[in-house]
């Protein structure tokens, strides 16, 4: 769903379940979106995962500690409320009905009473300082947390090598990044504490039950197995439903997305009614499963709603009774009924997280999955002397009988050898998709070949450091990559500390700078996040002023300029071979001078390169190449007509 | 939002149940207290058991009635809300669909299928928890307010004063936590946008060695990130505590003036008892509607969005009467056209007049933002020209039937647009009639039969959404067949060839001519060897023809076409 969904999760009907266990501090939504029924996903390597997450808490350890004990206190405390309460409710009983019956010496006694409510104040305000103070310190230790964990990635990205982000789809990286670190924050934040005062209260709110009376004690445990119950049943059902829902939701998307950015197909072959009617297929299938999911998920509040009154009124029944044979207290029954209305949210919040822990520690695992990717080899740091070679020379390339292929049983360049002296041209020419960026990654070093050696400047570019390596190259791509910022920075992006002045230069050299000047903005205008604000040319020539600004010795160059127009191409095109002048350059070829010139051409087909050689000698072989110049730049394949 | 609410009108009967039967769960609920309170002041204070007992089972049965009611007024609102939905997303999905090209770049895309999908779920679910929630958190928080002041009457200033006071500060909260929200939301989109930046660019970052600029780049994003989400965090974490405490609070000034009020007679102990927990139902509710205070305005805005795309008018209508001219052989003329896109002056063409015959190929030629597709599209009527007529078979195509010109005419796009299913979905594209001999046949004109057959299953093998388990080449191969098994009597290939590696290409484009001889092909394309042997050549720069001619006429009479091929063969290869 193209980002916008990018977050690409189509929110489900009835995902967030509103109406079950709407928690104040969730009022804004943000809380873990698993309502009782829905489907959880499950961790690989639950323990081991946890433990690794509790790792990344260890620098909070001493917060958390503190937090914990601050949840247990303010819990106790307002738990210990309905029991003091109670207190207050008998005494004042008891003073009416002695006072009612004139027994002797009796009063209200308000003295007690009030300091029985002071008391009970100070326990409420303290309950609630306390829990504010663990709400806030758990706050700060999940953003640091998530705020470490998402730095961790992108270190890690650094040191992926290049084969990863080829082979991983960016959207599923992406969305651990945010979805996923997401989860993790949202259950530190919200659920850590929870499971705290959930036990607590669950336990607390049993003791003083039992502290009160155990009769009417059994009474609200008898109740419990109803609870287990309607829970597992609802659970049972609700999660075939929202699993059918789910995929019904994802059939419905696909077929929305395809439609729509397939619409003038869609127009062109009359196909709008065949897909309305495929869209209301899908979505009346959706409709079936979806009012059943949120059918069943939502009883489940009414039921417990029932269960509770069950026990509420055996309670308020028996105790009566109790009461009326002075058994217990009536402030004790009252105190009573409130342990027992409050021990259900516990209950449901407890078995509730068990599938947030699970989808935590799924979600944190997905995560460990990319910090656990194979990283490039360890950079080695050459002699000084060595650094001085490489540095000194002016960029003759040598291939010695390399060897490479992406998967082993599919090789791709065997034993192939060139030298390249210093200032001349390699240009790489074959179809579409006949792997002449392969030769770009093996030079750059984004993938390490297999056999042979590189040596550039006469230093074995493995023996280099990556970066090093790198910044001798120059490379301009027909994919342009520029990023959200000004064209000041993305032409900056060049060089390191780069003047106004030489920014300036490099954009003239490029034959940038006229137009970047004539914008409203100028250099300062601010690249959207496609840069759909600048055309494809003139982005081109942003990244060849970029390039001309890192003065390298050595050039890749990519000459397709399609999807530019023939004016800006022209300009592109002179800007192109001026930044070639006195470098070495590799140049994926479009352009019949180009490869005319080229000191050698090495033509590629099927991933591999099937010929080398200069214009003459590859057209005097009489073989794939002269094919392909004939047809491409003569056209004389085309069968004549008319 | 109002606006959405005439589609659940065929479910205004249902509605009405759920909303009725969660009326009378909220009355069960509420009763309950009430009837505590007796058990208390006139069964237990008197010790009279039978009243206990009875006083006991009425409760029950009325909890009984309460379950019934309320589980019954989920499954009506459950079906209404979903039922309503559906309607919804079926109502826009069909408004989409008679949308012309127009209307679909005003949207977007994807915000089209965001609309689609993500809005009406926003609002179904809405319309859900109002049946729900927005009939029983009132009814509670008045049911509670009137039982209390019948309950107890002198006690019912502390109501005044504490609900108020809490609704306030919850408001408080809520301005100031909505806007910073947003804020949040921005910082994840850049956040987003540098990490995207950082898996796209990945190449050019190392090239440049600028690793440890973009290190610094995304720690600054997500430094920004930690700091307005702790500010918000901050700012929410006081809510949950503060509502306890404001709770706990009223108990306990309850039960001091209750208290107060014993000594005289005038309040009793389950009365007490009772007004106590009508409160906290009173707070629960007071809580509950500003959740929803802050869910229906995000759910009006998805409303508002939906009501948008269901409210534009297709600017491409059929004719009241089309005309029926079904013998045309493709005859396809443009007179005088002027086109420009919505809101903008700049033409993107001016003037343009030309006449395509059968069984004759057009070449469009000319540089990007030229009007090369946009000329394409005019025939098919995706947009409509400013002035000016598109006339196919001597009848503007504004008055046919879309339907009917659309059906002589075969499409393929600058970029191939393929559908999830097999191959042969894809060729027939809706004329399930065609027999296979036909597909195999445009296949193998389109060079595609090779490939095709080479996947396990052959015609009947699938093709991933997006066409993302084919090349680019292929996926324009299958393009092209698809149009071929039409067989329609007017071809529009725009820009088709360009990913086809040249032998295809030639090949293809040989097979091509004899299949569509009798027929009009009007090719777009950016190669001069492509259009060099059509019959007519159009030269598009800036919108106007600049020349209009064979290849050898233009290379002699034509600036612009002499640039062009200037641009592409060295000048001895182009005479």
């Amino acid at each position: 769903m193209n980002g916008e969904q990018g977050k690409n999760k189509a929110a489900a009907p009835g995902q967030r379940d509103n109406q079950v266990g709407l928690k104040p501090a969730q009022i804004m939504g943000r809380g873990p979106g698993h309502g009782i029924g829905q489907p959880v996903e499950k961790a690989k390597n639950f323990k081991g995962s946890l433990r690794r997450l509790v790792g990344f808490l260890r620098p909070y350890r001493i917060s958390i500690f503190v937090v914990f004990g601050l949840a247990v206190l303010s819990t106790a405390f307002s738990v210990a409320g309905p029991k003091i309460l109670g207190l207050t409710i008998t005494l004042l009983f008891n003073n009416v009905q002695a006072v009612a019956n004139h027994t002797p010496g009796a009063v209200m006694e308000y003295g007690r009473v009030a300091s029985i409510l002071l008391i009970l104040l100070a326990l409420y305000l303290l309950s609630a300082a306390f829990s504010y103070a663990t709400q806030l310190v758990m706050a700060t230790v999940s953003q640091k947390t998530v705020y470490s964990f998402r730095k961790a990635i992108d270190g890690k990205l650094e040191r992926l090598p290049l084969s990863f982000f080829d082979t991983r789809s960016h959207g599923d990286v992406l969305s651990r990044v945010t979805n996923d670190v997401d989860t993790i924050a949202n259950t530190l934040q919200q659920s850590l504490v929870q499971i705290i005062t959930s036990i607590v209260t669950l336990i607390g709110s049993v003791a003083m039950m039992f502290s009160i009376s155990w009769k009417l004690s059994l009474v609200a445990i008898a109740t419990l197995p109803l609870y287990a119950l309607a829970t597992t049943w609802v659970t049972k059902r609700s999660q075939g439903y929202f699993k059918a829902q789910q995929k019904y939701i994802g059939l419905l998307s696909g077929h929305v997305e395809e439609m729509y950015s397939g619409h003038p197909v869609v127009k062109a072959f009359g196909y709008e009614g065949k897909s309305v009617r495929r869209f209301n297929g899908i979505n009346d299938q959706l409709y079936d499963v979806a009012w059943k999911a949120q059918f069943v998920s939502s009883i489940i509040m009414p039921f417990m709603t029932f269960i509770n009154n069950l026990g509420y009124v055996l309670i308020a029944a028996i105790g009566g009774i109790m009461a009326a044979h002075k058994t217990i207290t009536l402030g004790d029954i009252q105190a009573f009924i409130q342990y027992a209305r409050q021990f259900t949210q516990p209950i449901i919040q407890t078995a509730n997280m068990a599938n947030i822990l699970q989808s935590t520690v799924a979600a944190a695992e997905r995560v460990f999955e990319i910090l656990d990717e194979a990283e490039e080899s360890p950079e080695n740091v050459p002699p000084a002397k060595i650094v001085q070679t490489f540095l000194s020379s002016p960029g003759p390339v040598t291939f010695d009988s390399i060897s490479f292929s992406y998967t082993k049983d599919r090789p791709l360049i065997q034993n192939l050898s060139l030298s390249v002296p210093a200032g001349q041209t390699v240009a790489i020419v074959g179809p579409t998709g006949a792997g002449k960026t392969t030769l770009v990654n093996l030079l750059m070093r984004y993938y390490e070949i297999d056999q042979g050696s590189i040596d550039v400047n006469g230093v074995d570019i493995r023996d280099l450091p990556r970066g090093l390596l790198r910044r001798s190259f120059g490379m301009v791509l027909q994919d342009t990559w520029l990023f959200g910022g000004t064209i000041r920075e993305n032409i900056a992006y060049g060089r390191e500390g780069a003047t106004e002045a030489e920014i300036v230069a490099a954009a003239t050299a490029a034959q940038a700078h006229h137009f970047i000047r004539v914008l409203p903005q100028g250099y300062d205008t601010i690249l959207n996040e496609e840069a759909s604000n600048l055309s494809q040319g003139q982005r081109q020539l942003l990244t060849i002023a970029r390039a001309f600004l890192a003065d390298p010795r050595i050039l890749i160059l990519d000459e397709a300029t399609s999807s530019v127009d023939t004016r800006t191409e022209v300009i592109v095109r002179q800007a192109m071979e001026k930044l070639m002048e006195g470098r070495t350059s590799f140049v994926i070829a479009h352009r019949l001078s180009t490869i005319r010139d080229a000191h050698t051409i090495l033509v590629m087909n099927g991933g591999a390169i099937v010929e080398q050689g200069n214009h003459q000698e590859l057209l005097a072989a009489r073989g794939f190449y002269a094919d392909l110049y004939r047809s491409q730049f003569l056209g004389i394949d085309y069968p004549a007509t008319a | 939002m109002l606006k959405l609410f005439a589609y659940l009108r065929p479910y205004a009967l249902t509605i009405i149940g759920a909303l009725l039967l969660t009326f009378t769960s909220a009355i069960t609920d509420l009763s309950l207290p009430a009837l505590m309170s007796t058990i208390v002041d006139q069964g237990v204070a008197r010790g009279n058991i039978p009243l206990i007992w009875r006083i006991g089972a009425l409760m029950l049965a009325i909890s009984l009635v309460g379950v019934f009611a309320s589980v019954a007024g989920v499954f009506l609102a459950s079906r209404s809300s979903m039922k309503f939905g559906r309607d919804l997303r079926s109502q826009v999905f069909k408004r989409v669909s008679s949308f012309s090209l127009r209307e679909i770049d005003t949207f977007g895309t994807a915000s089209l299928i965001t609309r689609t999908t993500n809005d009406v779920t926003q609002v179904q679910q809405i319309v859900f928890i109002m049946q729900r929630m927005m009939v029983r958190a009132p009814l509670m928080a008045i049911g509670g307010i009137v039982m209390a002041l019948t309950t107890e009457p002198k006690l019912s200033w502390i109501l005044l004063a504490v609900i108020p006071l809490m609704a306030l500060v919850i408001l408080l909260l809520a301005l100031r936590g909505i806007p910073l929200f947003r804020e949040v939301q921005k910082k994840l989109d850049s956040l987003n946008r540098v990490f995207r930046e950082n898996l796209a660019g990945i190449r050019v970052i190392r090239a440049f060695d600028r690793t440890a600029y973009e290190t610094q780049r995304f720690d600054r994003a997500n430094g920004d990130l930690t700091a307005i989400t702790l500010r918000v965090n901050i700012i929410m974490a006081s809510l949950f505590p503060f509502v306890m405490l404001m709770m706990n609070l009223t108990t306990i000034v309850i039960v001091w003036f209750g208290g107060l009020g014993m000594a005289t007679g005038a309040i009793k102990v389950g009365s007490l008892m009772a007004f106590i927990q009508y409160t906290t139902q009173i707070m629960f509710s007071v809580v509950m509607l500003s959740v929803l205070f802050v869910m229906v305005p995000r759910a009006s805005v998805s409303a508002a969005r939906i009501n948008e795309v269901l409210t534009v008018d297709p600017e491409i209508k059929d004719p009241p009467r089309g005309e029926k001219n079904l013998s045309g052989t493709g005859v396809v003329e443009f007179r005088h056209v002027n086109f420009s896109y919505g809101g903008s002056s700049e033409p993107v063409l001016r003037d343009i007049s030309f006449t395509a015959k059968p069984g004759t190929i057009t070449a469009i030629i000319g540089g990007t933002g030229a009007g090369k597709s946009t000329l394409i599209n005019l025939i098919a009527r995706f947009y409509d020209p400013s002035s000016g007529s598109v006339l196919v078979d001597g009848v503007d195509v504004r008055s046919m039937t879309q339907e009917d010109l659309r059906s002589r005419l075969a499409l393929t796009t600058q970029r191939p647009i393929l559908f999830s299913g097999t191959v042969a979905d894809n060729l027939r594209f809706g004329h399930d009639d065609i027999p296979e001999e036909d597909l195999l046949q445009a296949a193998t004109v389109a060079q595609a039969l090779d490939f095709i057959q080479e996947r396990p299953g052959g015609l009947g093998s699938t093709i991933d959404q997006g066409g993302l388990n084919l090349s680019g080449g292929q996926k324009q191969r299958l393009a092209i067949a698809r149009a071929l098994v039409k067989k329609p009597s007017v071809y529009l290939f725009d820009d088709s060839f360009s990913a086809l590696d040249f032998k295809t290409d030639i090949k293809l484009r040989s097979a091509l001519k004899k299949v569509t001889a009798d027929a009009t092909v009007i090719i777009v394309a950016q190669r001069v060897s492509t259009v060099r042997d059509a019959d007519q050549i159009l030269v598009l720069d800036e919108g106007q023809l600049a020349g209009v001619g064979r290849h050898g006429d233009l290379l002699r009479t034509c600036e612009v076409y002499r640039e062009i091929v200037a641009s592409q063969m060295s000048e001895e290869e182009a005479v």
